[in-house]
């Protein structure tokens, strides 16, 4: 995959890194290493979730898996989102548009944009013609407070990233206690999607003073909905 | 040290050394550090509350980092392998000219003109942007405090928060002076809000995006950015070309070896349990996929690091994560500022880097500019030993080890006077009699020595001559009646 310098530099920087000599690397860990587990939460996962992610000045809502597209509607409608990005493919996207067109055109909320085309072609919508947007999720962290999104061809990745208010729906059977344990029990060695992001709340800065403001660049809200057994 | 020469790259050597003063006698800096660096202290504390979960969790991201490094030639090959099985094209480069050269040489073959670049300071390090816009590609940088000292035309003064340096007044004027249809104020909201608008325009124009890499995983060909403004996911996800560059050193073995080592980082530097957004980059585009880039290229840049490499104590170095907590910390940077450091990396961690990187020709002063007070080594969260690497270094200066491990630039602090100096001192620290000696002749003659004779002028410069007492205190303590034991 090089050009002729790029092997040279690989080579050389290779052989200078061979070439040095090595300390023995005990196959044991160092004294204390071993002592550390991964957080665990067990029945207070749910809560920790919480509480993390409305120490980031995230919205969490329990909802059921039948109810959570009116309890969407009424978040939203609420906050005055006129136009709401979604997936028209995935599972929760249909899900959405089923509910919104059974509801009928009276029913109020916003109304559904699809991202249905690649970004070249949707740019100007992404960028500036979306209030919210709708995704699902690959599980949650409780000890962070963080929504894991593995983005996929239905699911596209700008979703949770452009518009200024982002709604992520997270099942509660998928809560991890820790990202260690999320990384072991679904088995991410053996497999990586093309971007795997972990989300613990809306964008944020403290860049100047160290005040906090937000929404510099991605989301201003993040609102997550707990899909409860 | 010879003040007032230069390398061959045009710094002026002792730096440091020059530039001190003027940043002591800044209030308005020292205030701005000291305040930042108080607040920055306290959250960090508040995170480590429990000192045996910080210990067990400090051994482990030590372990993962020496580790990674033990196996560093072959975690690389292996880093590469994964990345090219991924979609992800792999350069190599020994020199910041050969990293600029390739960086360039991706934009112009696919006809890039504009990029928008996320935080980092690898970047800074070999000079990418001056480098790009000589050859007329316009860069942006995005991340706010990157696009603060993009405007005002300066380097970062903290590789975490690179405009920690300027109050909320100074970044108001610079908006309204800059921003076009922006008008002054202090509302740190409304400054925000001015940068997003600006930017969104920029991300959407962009040819290209360059980032940093915070942790490169061999095991899966990963690459981990982390960040809370969402500008590193922008610069990676929105224009069609991803360009990624890292030193070398920032190879992991294993995705397992993640969550440790993210948990230090985030907490170590900004008192956060995690950051905003943890990206994890593992190609580019799929079949199939509505957005994200195309294309990814990650740069490996060596610059020095594989020659730190090869000295087993100096190879500590390496295991740096980044985090600032040691510039935090440090009782000399709080007063004296980043940009007094001149070079990317300040602080105790660059004190160690940057002689290493640039030679102690060039740099000599900065292993110096500490009082080896330990608190870096105190918070370091994979426990890089840097006072007793600073004090390595100053030998290194003086008598350089063997030539083949040498650090670039070693011996170039020698002096004769300064060698006789201390040859004479160890002669008359070591013979009892000579001590005695000389200890007489200073009680005698010592008061009569005038303020302004070197090198006795650098210490009444500042203070008042000291009186040399007429009886030693061996022998006050023999008239007192004390003996031997």
């Amino acid at each position: 995959m090089n050009d002729g310098p790029g092997i040279k530099a690989r080579s050389r920087i290779l052989a200078r890194l061979r070439a040095a000599p090595q300390p023995p690397l005990s196959d044991r860990p160092p004294p204390g290493a071993a002592d550390w587990t991964p957080p665990v939460h067990g029945p207070t996962r749910l809560a920790r979730f919480r509480a993390m992610l409305e120490a980031s000045r995230a919205e969490v809502h329990e909802v059921t898996a039948a109810d959570w597209p009116a309890r969407l509607r009424e978040l939203l409608t609420d906050r005055g989102v006129a136009r709401l990005l979604y997936a028209p493919n995935s599972e929760i996207g249909r899900r959405l548009a089923a509910a919104w067109s059974a509801a009928g055109p009276d029913a109020g909320g916003p109304a559904l944009v699809a991202y249905d085309r690649p970004v070249e072609e949707m740019k100007p919508v992404l960028v500036d013609g979306v209030d919210a947007a709708l995704t699902g999720s690959r599980g949650g962290i409780a000890h962070t407070g963080s929504v894991v999104l593995w983005p996929t061809a239905e699911e596209p990745r700008l979703m949770s990233l452009l518009p200024p208010l982002h709604v992520a729906l997270v099942e509660e059977a998928a809560l991890a206690d820790s990202l260690s344990h999320a990384i072991a029990a679904w088995g991410w060695p053996r497999g990586m999607p093309a971007n795997a992001l972990l989300i613990s709340g809306p964008s944020r800065t403290a860049d100047i003073e160290q005040t906090l403001a937000y929404g510099v660049h991605g989301p201003k809200a993040l609102i997550v909905l707990v899909i409860v057994q | 040290m010879t003040p007032e020469t230069r390398t061959a790259t045009g710094t002026p050597r002792a730096a440091f050394t020059g530039k001190a003063p003027a940043a002591l006698n800044d209030p308005r800096l020292r205030a701005n550090f000291r305040r930042a660096m108080d607040g920055l202290m306290a959250k960090r504390a508040a995170q480590f509350a429990d000192p045996a979960e910080w210990a067990a969790l400090r051994a482990r991201g030590t372990e993962a980092r020496a580790r990674a490094l033990a196996k560093l030639p072959e975690l690389l090959e292996r880093l590469e392998r994964r990345c090219t099985e991924n979609g992800i094209v792999v350069h190599w480069a020994e020199t910041p000219a050969e990293a600029n050269a390739i960086v360039l040489g991706i934009l112009q073959a696919a006809g890039a003109r504009r990029v928008i670049k996320g935080k980092s300071m690898v970047t800074e390090e070999i000079h990418l942007n001056a480098h790009l816009e000589a050859h007329g590609i316009t860069t942006v940088e995005s991340d706010l405090g990157e696009y603060i000292i993009q405007l005002a035309g300066e380097a970062p003064s903290h590789i975490v928060m690179p405009c920690i340096h300027k109050n909320k007044a100074e970044i108001a004027a610079l908006f309204a002076a800059r921003i076009p249809g922006q008008g002054y104020t202090e509302t740190v909201d409304e400054l925000t809000a001015a940068a997003r608008r600006t930017l969104r325009g920029e991300f959407a124009r962009a040819d290209a995006g360059i980032s940093g890499v915070n942790f490169a995983v061999a095991e899966t060909g990963t690459l981990v950015l982390i960040e809370n403004e969402g500008n590193g996911r922008l610069s990676t996800t929105l224009p069609p070309l991803h360009i990624a560059v890292t030193g070398i050193e920032k190879a992991l073995e294993n995705l397992e070896d993640v969550p440790p080592l993210l948990s230090l980082l985030t907490r170590s530097a900004t008192g956060q349990p995690i950051t905003t957004y943890v990206n994890m980059i593992s190609g580019p585009r799929r079949p199939g996929e509505k957005d994200g880039p195309h294309a990814v290229h990650l740069v490996l840049l060596d610059n020095g690091r594989s020659r730190i490499y090869g000295d087993p104590e100096l190879r500590d170095t390496l295991r740096c994560i980044r985090c600032a907590a040691c510039m935090n910390h440090c009782p000399v940077y709080t007063r004296v500022g980043g940009h007094t450091y001149t070079f990317t990396y300040p602080g105790p961690i660059g004190k160690i880097l940057t002689p290493q990187i640039e030679g102690l020709d060039c740099a000599g002063d900065q292993p110096h500019a500490s009082s080896l007070c330990g608190a870096c080594a105190e918070v370091c969260p994979v426990q890089i030993p840097i006072p007793e690497l600073l004090v390595r270094l100053r030998g290194e200066a003086v008598h350089p080890g063997p030539a083949a491990v040498a650090v670039k630039g070693g011996g170039s602090g020698y002096t004769l006077f300064e060698s006789l100096g201390w040859r004479c001192s160890t002669l008359v620290f070591t013979s009892p009699r000579l001590y005695r000696t000389v200890g007489r002749l200073a009680g005698w003659f010592g008061t009569l020595m005038p303020g302004w004779l070197p090198p006795l002028n650098r210490w009444t410069r500042f203070r008042s001559k000291p009186r040399f007492a007429r009886h030693s205190l061996h022998q006050l303590a023999r008239k007192g009646g004390y003996d031997h034991e």
